[in-house]
């Protein structure tokens, strides 16, 4: 199958190149750092890989507010290794993006400048403990739809990177539904606390797949290039069937009153999203975009004279070397 | 873009290598960006080995290594090609002879 490119570039080089690319493609052969890529392909992946990235680290933040809080000292462990564990992926996708030739500066800088994107949801507050819980089972059950068909993406070193994420992101979501468990075991204030977080996380969490697959104009030349598998309504239909069950589990309800199985579709309907509000959130004017962009300036100027020490003095060992 | 946030040049790039404790070799794990070879060590172990995947690291900056040319695939694995007999399937073995 050929696809008219969309950039000039590519286009005017329909070359030996761009076949043995295609073709590559076709028979399922990952793409790697050093081999030749239509231009577009390149930016594609290094703007996804990139949001990608920079939602695992801005994502720390929600959690983060809650480790000093957590009810155990069992909790705060485990919530500090999930959040530890959310560093590291965004640190395997910087890595995987710097191999397609951009500084990991430039990616730094993007983010902190506020031009790049990152995931919606974290633009909301963590309020309650349950937010822990909804996280852990919504935000990252969710993620975990969207990310394991990209560990079978062309790009090889993003495949690679999503199959470690996709291991650890089990942990993260049982650990959140267990929260939710025993929340919903708990007392009636308890149990109401895990049904108000529900409803908070709800339709965030059904908005993490994207726009509408009728507004989603990039997806067709990423499911030929293989960095997107199925499209966002497909995924999204999945995330809503799988949950729906387990929210039934907990005894909780979902915030969606049209929410019902439909026997012969073999899927349950669901609502109409708020797609003004994602878009809103995605601009700018969530309830914590600045509060999430302060953070990370904060940090990243804070640890400026570290990151300044280290290499002065690696490089003063180099010279007495 | 905030003050300082280009001061300092990035940390040089590592590749990380991690043998696991089952009689495999090193295998390359991913990259990571650190001062020296101790950070680099230390990070890599942070980031590479949260599950008791390693018993072994080896670090390696990335800019000392050569790698092959992929648009050269095909001439230098060439030599390889058309030598089928380094392969003991290329020999047929008479009926009912053992051990070989
Ligand atoms: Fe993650
Ligand atoms: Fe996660």
């Amino acid at each position: 199958m050929y696809t008219q490119m969309v950039d000039v570039e590519a286009a005017g080089a329909a070359s030996d190149e761009q076949r043995r690319f295609d073709e590559k493609l076709d028979r399922g052969v990952t793409i790697e750092p050093k081999d030749w890529m239509p231009e577009a392909y390149r930016k594609t992946l290094v703007r996804q890989i990139s949001q990608h990235a920079h939602s695992e680290i801005v994502g720390m933040l929600p959690e983060g507010n809650w480790i000093t809080r957590a009810p155990s000292l069992e909790r705060k462990l485990i919530l500090l290794a999930k959040v530890q564990d959310e560093a590291g992926h965004g640190l395997y996708l910087y890595s995987a993006a710097e191999t397609l030739g951009v500084a990991r500066d430039e990616l730094t800088e993007a983010l902190l400048s506020g031009r790049a994107k990152y995931s919606s949801i974290f633009n909301y507050p963590t309020l309650t403990w349950a937010d822990v819980g909804a996280i852990g089972w919504l935000v990252d059950g969710a993620a975990i739809i969207n990310q394991i068909p990209l560990t079978r993406c062309s790009y090889g070193p993003y495949a690679r990177a999503m199959t470690r994420i996709c291991k650890e992101e089990s942990f993260h979501q049982r650990q959140g539904f267990d929260v939710m468990v025993k929340l919903c075991a708990g007392t009636a204030p308890q149990k109401a606390m895990a049904q108000d977080a529900l409803d908070r996380w709800w339709w965030p969490a059904v908005m993490m797949f994207g726009p509408p697959d009728s507004a989603s104009p990039n997806s067709e030349q990423s499911m030929h290039w293989k960095i997107k598998l199925f499209s966002n309504d497909e995924l999204r239909q999945r995330f809503i069937d799988q949950t729906a069950p387990q929210a039934d589990a907990l005894g909780l309800v979902i915030p969606d009153c049209e929410l019902r199985w439909n026997e012969a579709r073999g899927h349950y309907d669901f609502g109409a999203v708020d797609w003004d509000e994602f878009y809103r959130v995605v601009r700018g004017d969530g309830p914590c975009n600045r509060d999430r962009l302060r953070a990370r300036v904060d940090a990243w100027e804070e640890g400026a004279w570290v990151r300044e020490a280290a290499l002065a003095h690696a490089e003063k060992r180099t010279r007495r070397a | 873009m905030p003050k300082n946030a280009r001061a300092v040049r990035d940390w040089p790039l590592w590749e990380i290598f991690i043998r696991s404790d089952h009689g495999l070799a090193h295998k390359h794990v991913g990259s990571l960006h650190a001062a020296d070879a101790t950070m680099a060590l230390q990070n890599a172990r942070d980031v590479y080995t949260r599950r008791n995947e390693g018993t072994s690291i080896w670090v390696v900056r990335a800019a000392d290594i050569t790698a092959s040319v992929p648009a050269e695939r095909g001439a230098f694995f060439d030599p390889a090609e058309d030598k089928v007999y380094r392969h003991p399937t290329f020999f047929t073995v008479p009926e009912g002879v053992k051990h070989l």
